[in-house]
């Protein structure tokens, strides 16, 4: 995935073992964000995917380099799954200059589009339309190029996802609508705010849907759902809508310590949660748990060192606000 | 050369840049069949149903479909049946289709139009489908706003706002659908961005947008009976706006008059009044000075909406009143 990360050796150890790696990249990558965050390094808000790492990278293992994906605020594990150089992530986040968007968008918009990652928006439910978008495109150009479109649970009380859901129904895009369900919405169990049993899964059959739910935490089980679904809308067979169970580790921000949730319920999730999952299957497996070792000592390492060269990097010229509104490359509106 | 009406004229400009350019393909509702103002009659015939996509009374879902489709490289427009519209998918409007480009660096380009009807014209419609909305998108950095006033306009610009690389609102009176005007042969093309100087004249300068454009004319008609000569400088674009146009007519006349539909308690006209204000002060002759509908949500009743429409007769009592100074 990132060039820090895949570069050396890992000869003997299979796809398994990369797509741990990149889980464990992407968790110490949050985790650091989160620690400069509260050392003040972070300007504005960031929200983690900490816990939800198996959603992104098991989504993004069954595409296409030319296939679309596009998420949410909280979509610096999408970016990164999707290829996203993560040193000029954390530059946007650090608002260095070399920021992948250039210090104009921040944690909440986190975009490689060179990587197919076609954006995070920080309106809730606001990008299910687009990503409805990219794949009327791609029904237009017959270019047989799947979207991806991951959106939280408490996305699916807005409007804009019944719109969204509707209409890839009825066109039979190529698209997999991917809910994360992490069982809050904000600050909020979801399951005080739906009148059904699931957020995503229960709406289904209003849009002729087949009701998925598949375990987010698990990495394989979710390469399976959203690898099935992406090999129908290849073959024009129209959207599907999964519904992933997952726990967010921390809170809704890295400004939000979580204290609303139940001790208990916190507890009973813990071990589900991937990566811990994810490295006992592979020990069962047979692989070699020094080897397991040497790579997340080399993660850690990596992720460091990252830091320590973004917080060097010099500041953004402030004379770059003025680029980028119109295709021109300007923000000229008047003469 | 061809007799055309407004509403043809749009279907002019549409069938045109679909034949220029395949990426070009529409979406909104009804519009296979031509749409509520028939502006799209006979194009899915001609150009096949993957070239003109109808859809559901979703607007969020209209206005999305065609951010993606920009950013996956197509050229789409969709048609807001009415502007009043825009409320229930403004989000997608502006904090979407606006900003994306800027938010993510450059990385994406979004080449889309969003059309339909707009204003109020006295037609009966009410509050809910009679606004005048220009002004909402033009607090946004990020949107071109286009709003043709003749059928020449109506071609020539709307085929500019397709060929651009940027979002392009463009509002169609809906009281000038009917309206005639010969349009030359051959393809049209008028650039955004480029004021167009309607009439010449030394004593006062109206400046209109769509609709007002023609009250301005029948004003300075009737002005010129009562030894005025009124200037008329059609905006065409609120952004790219072409305020050196405004500045340079300020500049000869020295009074300036804005005429704008919607309600004047914050219309595109007070951002025209405060450059010429700004830049031209040393110009002035006379306070500047709007004429704009009323501040109420727009009535339905004829006797109401005389009450707080524009016209040509306010734009002349304006006048009037400035010639004093």
């Amino acid at each position: 995935m990132t060039q820090a990360t895949t570069s050396d050796s890992r000869p003997d150890l299979g796809v398994d073992t990369a797509l741990y790696e990149q889980m464990l990249f992407i968790r110490r990558f949050l985790e650091k964000v989160d620690v400069l965050y509260r050392q003040g390094q972070v300007h504005g808000p960031a929200h983690l995917g900490l816990g939800q790492e198996a959603i992104a990278v098991g989504a993004a293992s069954v595409l296409r380099p030319d296939d679309y994906s596009i998420g949410t605020y909280r979509g610096h594990a999408h970016a990164l799954a999707r290829g996203a150089p993560a040193e000029a992530v954390l530059a946007e986040l650090l608002g260095r200059e070399g920021g992948i968007c250039a210090g104009k968008g921040g944690s909440m918009h986190i975009t490689s589009v060179e990587h197919g990652y076609y954006g995070s928006y920080a309106i809730v439910g606001a990008h299910l339309p687009i990503a409805v978008g990219l794949a009327w495109a791609s029904r237009i150009k017959k270019t047989e190029q799947v979207t991806v479109c991951f959106f939280g649970d408490g996305a699916v009380n807005i409007g804009a996802f019944h719109e969204a859901v509707n209409l890839a129904a009825l066109w039979s895009l190529p698209i997999v609508f991917v809910c994360e369900n992490n069982q809050y919405m904000e600050y909020s169990p979801i399951s005080s705010m739906i009148p059904v049993d699931r957020p995503a899964a229960s709406r289904a059959s209003a849009y002729g849907l087949e009701a998925l739910v598949v375990d987010g935490n698990d990495i394989d089980a979710v390469r399976d759902m959203t690898g099935a679904a992406v090999v129908r809308a290849r073959r024009g067979e129209g959207p599907s809508l999964i519904e992933a169970d997952t726990y967010r580790l921390k809170g809704h921000s890295a400004a939000d310590a979580g204290a609303y949730r139940p001790a208990e319920e916190v507890e009973r999730w813990r071990p589900l949660e991937p990566l811990l999952r994810k490295r006992a299957a592979l020990l069962a497996a047979g692989n070699d748990e020094q080897d397991l070792i040497r790579l997340e000592a080399k993660v850690a390492i990596a992720v460091s060192g990252m830091a320590d060269r973004v917080l060097a990097a010099p500041k953004p010229d402030p004379s770059t606000v003025w680029t980028d509104v119109w295709a021109d490359g300007g923000s000229r509106w008047r003469n | 050369m061809a007799e055309l009406t407004f509403r043809n004229a749009v279907l002019a400009a549409l069938a045109q840049e679909m034949e220029r350019d395949e990426r070009v393909v529409l979406l909104g509702e009804d519009i296979a069949s031509g749409g509520v103002f028939k502006t799209t009659n006979g194009l899915v015939d001609r150009f096949g149903p993957d070239r003109v996509w109808d859809t559901p009374i979703s607007e969020q879902a209209i206005v999305g479909a065609a951010m993606g489709a920009a950013m996956a490289g197509l050229r789409p427009i969709a048609e807001i049946m009415f502007s009043d519209f825009y409320a229930v998918c403004w989000d997608q409007v502006v904090n979407e289709i606006a900003k994306t480009r800027y938010m993510t660096g450059g990385q994406v380009t979004l080449p889309l139009v969003l059309r339909g009807a707009n204003g109020f014209g006295s037609l009966g419609f009410g509050s809910q489908h009679g606004q005048s909305v220009e002004n909402w998108g033009m607090c946004v950095p990020g949107l071109k706003i286009v709003s043709p006033a003749t059928p020449v306009e109506m071609v020539g610009l709307l085929a500019a706002a397709i060929r651009d690389d940027d979002p392009v609102l463009v509002f169609e009176h809906k009281a000038l659908y009917g309206s005639k005007q010969e349009v030359s042969d051959g393809e049209q093309f008028i650039p955004l961005g480029e004021a167009r100087l309607v009439r010449s004249g030394d004593d006062v300068t109206l400046v209109g947008l769509s609709i007002t454009v023609g009250m301005c004319e029948r004003a300075a008609a009737t002005l010129d009976g009562a030894g005025i000569s009124a200037e008329v400088l059609d905006l065409r674009t609120l952004v790219p706006l072409d305020a050196q146009a405004v500045l340079q007519s300020v500049g000869k006349t020295g009074r300036l008059v804005v005429v704008e539909e919607n309600p004047g308690q914050l219309g595109w006209g007070a951002a025209i009044a405060a450059l010429v204000a700004e830049e031209a002060f040393d110009d002035l002759r006379a306070p500047v000075t709007r004429v704009s509908g009323g501040n109420v949500p727009w009535p339905v009743a004829r006797e109401l909406e005389a009450e707080v429409d524009v016209s040509p007769e306010r734009v002349v009592s304006a006048v009037q009143r400035l010639a004093k100074h």
